[in-house]
């Protein structure tokens, strides 16, 4: 312990005390604040770097969010429009089907009610001709009994069996 | 990261390797007046540790039998009872056992054992009592620019331009290049793992500057101890007594109500205990707490600097034992192993003392009475930081 004390120097503390203070003041004036300041600023940055990044990236996501959002309302649009127009094209192919099918059938049945008085005629004509026919036969065979009264019979006999082949 | 483990092995090899030539820069020349016994080295050993008034890097014999000493002498500067007196410590001639005397402004000074004596009124040479102690001169203020206030500066200096070079570029870049890419790290390392856990997030600001100056002044100083110039600054009684004693002034000016409240009047205690408290807390507080602080850098450094200096003395004490071969070999390697554990202890303390600055300003700034945070049941939230008293 004495020679502790034998070896402590004052001259010396006192020496050290007044370089150790200045020794702070010039570290803290020309070192530690500027140091510890830029390196506050940096991290401070670099906080507000990485807040930002977060940010730019939730942004980016819900404008993905957005476009994919859009990219489906635009496909369910196209697909309605397209179900529509199909739809429509169908319902026109089947009207015009079937009125095309009804005008063909009044036609069809027109053309047989011509075709079906046009037969009438035809038969009425045909009966009057018959009757025509039937009455200048009868005149001429009246006519050819009137010379023979034989062949008269006998001509009257063979048209009986002939109208009755026919 | 790899640059930088790089630098330091590199750092660790050379102060090793230099340490170890330090013990043949003893070793050279063993003839008249130079160390070869047992009681030589220890002589040397505690010279060494002592401050010194020259820088004396090594001495040798020359052909004509003539003891030479290299190294260069540093300023004296004195307060003797004639007032100020000041010149070079080359006027001792290296006596150190107050044989030389130096007449200045009508004052006679001798050195003995590394101290400047005054002779008293009358006396021309100094006389020794039975236990080596000066008998007719007394000690004077001595603000010489000693071996250790040489080392001061020159670390001082070191830090200034060092940091301040790091400070300047920060002006261009926001991440430095060089050797301030190696700096950086260790000032965030001080703020981060030291000043802001044991002062707290925000306080730690104020106290910053000043821990970051002191570890650094302690580490480098405790490296520069490890080389063989052989400084011995922050195993100093005076300098570390000095640094304990800003620590002190600092926790003590700063300290707030709560903290004085606790040592002087300790609350949620018995009335009767708190006196007894009071002076136990005021003893921990100015005394205990500084000398701790001092007596640990001290006695660390200066055991760190007798272990090398004993094992590279193992070269001459174990000569005869050993051969000259085998105790050089063995002091070498025993000396390099410690020096690389010194290394360690180098920084060590400086962190230690650092650590413990901060921690001793925390606890005279912290708030203890502040609203605890309640959680959304209305339960007290304990305090997320609140260890500083596993530390002691």
């Amino acid at each position: 312990m004495e020679t502790l004390l034998n070896d402590f120097s004052p001259g010396l503390f006192i020496v050290q005390v007044i370089l150790l203070l200045a020794l702070i003041f010039l570290m803290v004036k020309f070192a530690w604040k500027p140091i510890l300041n830029s390196l506050n600023e940096r991290e401070a940055g670099i906080q507000d770097a990485l807040a930002a990044a977060e940010k730019a990236k939730a942004d980016m996501q819900n404008l993905q969010a957005d476009n994919d959002r859009m990219l489906k309302e635009a496909r369910a649009e196209r697909e309605a429009m397209l179900k529509e127009a199909r739809e429509i094209k169908d319902k026109m192919i089947a009207d015009s089907k079937e009125q095309a099918k009804a005008e063909g059938d009044k036609m069809i049945k027109q053309a047989q009610a011509t075709i079906e008085s046009e037969k009438k005629a035809a038969v009425a004509d045909i009966k009057s001709q018959v009757a025509e026919l039937s009455v200048s036969i009868a005149e001429k065979v009246l006519k050819e009994e009137l010379s023979a009264k034989d062949k008269q019979l006998q001509l009257v006999e063979k048209m009986l069996g002939d109208i009755k082949l026919n | 990261m790899k640059d930088v483990s790089k630098v330091i092995k590199k750092l660790v090899l050379f102060l090793a390797i230099g340490s170890s030539l330090q013990g043949f820069a003893v070793s050279e020349g063993q003839k008249e007046g130079t160390v070869s016994s047992k009681e030589d080295v220890d002589a040397y050993i505690l010279h060494h540790i002592k401050d010194a008034h020259d820088f004396h890097l090594f001495s040798y014999t020359n052909s004509e039998g003539e003891r030479k000493h290299v190294g260069f002498p540093l300023p004296v500067i004195l307060w003797s009872s004639n007032g100020l007196v000041t010149f070079m410590s080359s006027e001792f001639h290296h006596d150190d056992n107050g044989e030389v005397v130096v007449e200045k402004n009508g004052s006679k000074f001798v050195k003995l054992h590394s101290k400047i004596y005054e002779l008293e009124e009358g006396a021309t040479s100094l006389s020794l009592d039975e236990d080596h102690h000066a008998a007719n001169a007394h000690k004077v203020l001595d603000f010489s620019i000693t071996k250790s206030v040489f080392g001061i500066l020159l670390v001082g200096l070191f830090m200034l331009w060092a940091f301040s070079s790091l400070a300047k570029q920060y002006k261009s870049k926001s991440v430095p290049t060089g050797f301030g890419r190696v700096l950086e790290p260790l000032v965030i390392y001080v703020r981060d793992e030291i000043a802001r856990p044991n002062i707290g997030e925000k306080k730690y600001r104020k106290f910053t500057g000043y821990l970051l100056t002191v570890f650094f002044f302690i580490w480098i100083l405790n490296l520069l101890g490890l080389t063989p110039f052989g400084f011995n600054v922050t195993g100093q009684l005076a300098v570390t007594a000095a640094l304990a004693i800003f620590t002190l002034f600092i926790y003590t000016f700063s300290g707030n109500k709560d903290y004085w409240m606790h040592m002087l009047w300790m609350p949620g205690v018995p009335v009767l205990i708190r006196p007894v408290l009071a002076i136990i807390e005021l003893a921990g507080a100015f005394i205990i707490k500084p000398f701790s602080l001092l007596v640990r850098l001290f006695a660390n450094i200066s055991a760190g600097h007798i272990v090398v200096m004993s094992l590279i003395a193992i070269m001459f004490t174990l000569k005869e034992t050993l051969t000259v071969g085998g105790a050089t070999a063995l002091s070498f390697v025993l000396s390099f192993f410690i020096t690389l554990i010194e290394v360690l202890v180098a920084f060590l303390q400086a962190y230690i003392f650092t650590m413990l600055s901060a921690l001793f300003i925390g606890m005279a700034v912290a708030e203890h009475e502040h609203e605890h945070e309640h959680d959304a049941e209305g339960h007290v939230v304990p305090d997320a930081e609140d260890v500083r008293g596993d530390f002691i």
